[in-house]
């Protein structure tokens, strides 16, 4: 989960990082009201879990609070990347000496955590790093060592921080650390780390990611979680517990396995090239590998209250629950939606292959479930799917 | 023969006590595997499913000669089970468990270098490692392929399954379940190396997907490494940007991830990369028939 940037400094400040005085506002009385509480200039920032938002309009320096209602009615309500701005953060404006590029995250591929550390902040570090390389320090970080004030302090000096900045930036980092640590995030990140006019060393921006996997341990993160952005859909389907992204197609996909789910959606993508309106797939949802009646019952609910969605494709292989069991889990999901008073009222192709793949089929084909349709093959079922899509459209 | 996992294999299952544990116990067992025992601390002397519970990995390997340790423990138990199979130096540690933090990970496999890297460790959040009619650590269903000389190496379960099963008429010296998170123990490359240097394997299916770049770097390690036929799918060319799609790992970051950028990596050096999970497998068909 990725945090907002007023988040993100919530939690600096918690860990004793140097953050500007600011105020989130929802509405322009909110940020007329936020900037008089304040002292001096504000500025006035968007909100948005996405990078590239000064280029964009979305940070807009205020002199006093009436500019600051103005430049929030400008900024509120814009679209950034696909981000509607729904909050903007006040902050009091600091006097800049010097910027530097700050973060700590997982390297994938060194199977370690990175920090990067580069004197040239303030802009695209991936910009940087592609063209003066020498002025970006990557220094891996063993999870087994930490970061002591002395690394920290080792750190900021190969990322060319001046020497009247790395005391300042060495406590930052050291507690930057604390905060990538115990938090379990797998990217912090300070962009620009500032040296102010009176020589203090602050964040003057914020990018966290939290690992979902912590969750457990983590209790307070579930309070991060952006409600309002969240898709119905998807919260409806965490609710039930179902690993479920909505995607803006017109078929409902089941599967198991997330591979083999990814893999359907391009199969089903490439097959909708032939049909009138392309069709393409409405969302993601893996069942996992138990797929019990009831799993299924909850997945088929998901996806019919989906009105975009003209046809499913329920792709399965059976592997460790075997295809009759799929089968019966069908029968009973449908079962069960009826019981409830829904009906299944979209056409639904079945592809069952692996283990018991012919009495899986046997069962289905027994029950004539009215709009069910067998398709052997998942390149064959991807089809019929699309075709049945784009007919219904 | 096979990689890593063969017929004289004797697997120690961590978290046999509890409810997966027991049901692939029984699973592994079933498909000829030998399953010598298991490990927990809290019930150490009893016997389930007609195994040994032992107290301690090093103690299990003592009394067993076991040289697997499959962990089934919970997220939250997994780095301290998998740090206790590295310090007993087991030479194989798979681990199934989905769902352990990024930080756990990271941190036990730098201890797992820091001890020497006496211990293979392949997952978390992986399906095992199956020589199909020698044996079987981990989940991936027994009876839906063939003992023969494919390959395979893979960051999905259900794909591996999908493409043993349509290459059934062929079969398989070992596939191995890399597994979906961010950070892992065994590669991609780990698994080619030990494919190219295995006499009894004559072909490589390579199942990638979104996230990482794992694959563009399995790929310049075909180009200087691998002569042996590779045929690769990679999953995920739909997946919208920032979006975690089931798999931890299986996320695009801008223009890092995509699964366009990893088949063009695969294709430069040669690689057939299919459209689609089928047409890997009439590609690894046609390479199995011209041998």
């Amino acid at each position: 989960m990725d945090l907002f940037e007023h988040q993100a400094k919530e939690l600096f400040a918690e860990y004793g990082i140097p953050v500007p005085r600011g105020i989130v506002a929802h509405t322009v009385e909110e940020a007329r009201a936020a900037a008089e509480q304040l002292t001096g200039r504000v500025v006035v920032k968007a909100q948005v879990k996405t990078g590239g938002r000064g280029k964009a309009g979305g940070v807009k320096v205020a002199d006093d609070a009436a500019d600051a209602e103005q430049k929030a009615d400008q900024i509120l309500g814009m679209d950034i990347k696909g981000h509607t701005v729904h909050k903007v953060l006040i902050e009091e404006a600091s006097a800049i000496a010097e910027e530097y590029y700050f973060s700590f995250l997982l390297d994938r591929a060194n199977r370690t955590f990175l920090a990067i550390c580069s004197a040239s902040g303030g802009m695209d570090i991936e910009e940087v790093a592609h063209t003066a390389p020498e002025k970006v320090a990557k220094v891996p970080v063993s999870p087994l060592d930490g970061v002591t004030r002395d690394r920290a302090r080792e750190i900021a000096a190969a990322g060319g921080l001046p020497e009247k900045a790395l005391d300042g930036a060495a406590e930052i980092i050291e507690k930057l650390w604390a905060v990538f640590v115990d938090e379990d995030a797998s990217l912090v990140e300070v962009n620009p780390m500032i040296l102010s006019a009176d020589g203090q060393v602050k964040a003057l921006d914020g990018k966290v990611t939290l690992d979902d996997n912590a969750t457990f341990r983590q209790a307070e993160h579930e309070a991060y979680a952006d409600k309002a952005a969240e898709d119905p859909l998807e919260a409806a389907a965490k609710a039930k517990d179902l690993n479920y992204v909505k995607l803006d197609g017109s078929v409902g996909i089941i599967g198991n396995g997330a591979g083999l789910v990814m893999s359907t959606l391009d199969v089903v993508a490439y097959a909708g090239e032939a049909f009138p309106g392309q069709p393409k797939p409405a969302n993601f949802l893996d069942i996992g590998g138990g797929a019990s009646a009831e799993v299924m019952a909850a997945g088929l609910e998901i996806i019919l209250s989906d009105p975009s969605v003209k046809s499913i494709f329920v792709n399965v292989f059976g592997g460790i629950t075997a295809c009759d069991a799929v089968a019966n889990g069908i029968v009973s999901a449908f079962q069960l939606l009826e019981n409830r008073g829904e009906t299944v009222s979209r056409p639904l192709v079945v592809r069952l292959d692996g283990n018991n793949a012919e009495l899986g089929r046997k069962i289905l084909a027994d029950a004539a479930l009215s709009g069910v349709e067998l398709v052997d093959t998942m390149d064959d079922a991807a089809k019929r799917a699309a075709e049945l899509a784009a007919v219904g459209a | 023969m096979a990689i890593w996992l063969n017929e004289n294999s004797k697997i120690i299952v961590q978290g046999m006590t509890g409810g997966e544990g027991t049901k692939h116990t029984r699973r592994m067992l079933a498909s000829g595997a030998k399953v010598v025992g298991g490990v927990n601390a809290r019930k150490a002397g009893i016997t389930h499913e007609g195994l040994p519970v032992f107290g301690t990995v090093a103690e299990a390997m003592e009394k067993t000669g076991a040289d697997v340790s499959v962990v089934f423990v919970p997220p939250a138990a997994t780095k301290a089970a998998v740090k206790e199979a590295i310090d007993a130096e087991i030479p194989l540690c798979v681990v199934i468990t989905e769902g352990v933090p990024v930080h756990d990970t990271t941190e036990f496999w730098a201890y797992a270098v820091a001890k020497g890297n006496k211990t293979r460790i392949i997952g978390p959040n992986c399906p095992g490692i199956a020589s199909p009619g020698a044996s079987n650590a981990g989940i991936i269903p027994a009876d839906i392929t063939t003992a023969g000389r494919i390959g395979l190496v893979s960051k999905s379960g259900t794909l591996t399954y999908q493409l043993m099963y349509e290459l059934r008429d062929f079969g398989f010296s070992t596939a191995v379940g890399i597994g979906g998170d961010p950070v892992i123990g065994t590669t991609h490359i780990d698994a080619l190396q030990a494919f190219q240097d295995d006499p009894d394997t004559d072909a490589i299916v390579m199942i990638g997907e979104i996230g990482g770049d794992a694959e563009e770097r399995a790929a310049a390690y075909i180009e200087q490494h691998v002569t042996k036929p590779v045929v690769a799918y990679v999953a995920g060319f739909t997946a919208p940007e920032g979006k975690t799609m089931g798999h931890a790992g299986a996320i695009v970051s801008g223009s890092a991830g995509t699964a366009q950028a990893k088949k063009e990596a695969l294709e430069k050096v040669g690689v057939r990369v299919g459209k689609t999970p089928s047409e890997t497998a009439r590609l690894m068909r046609e390479v199995m028939q011209n041998r």
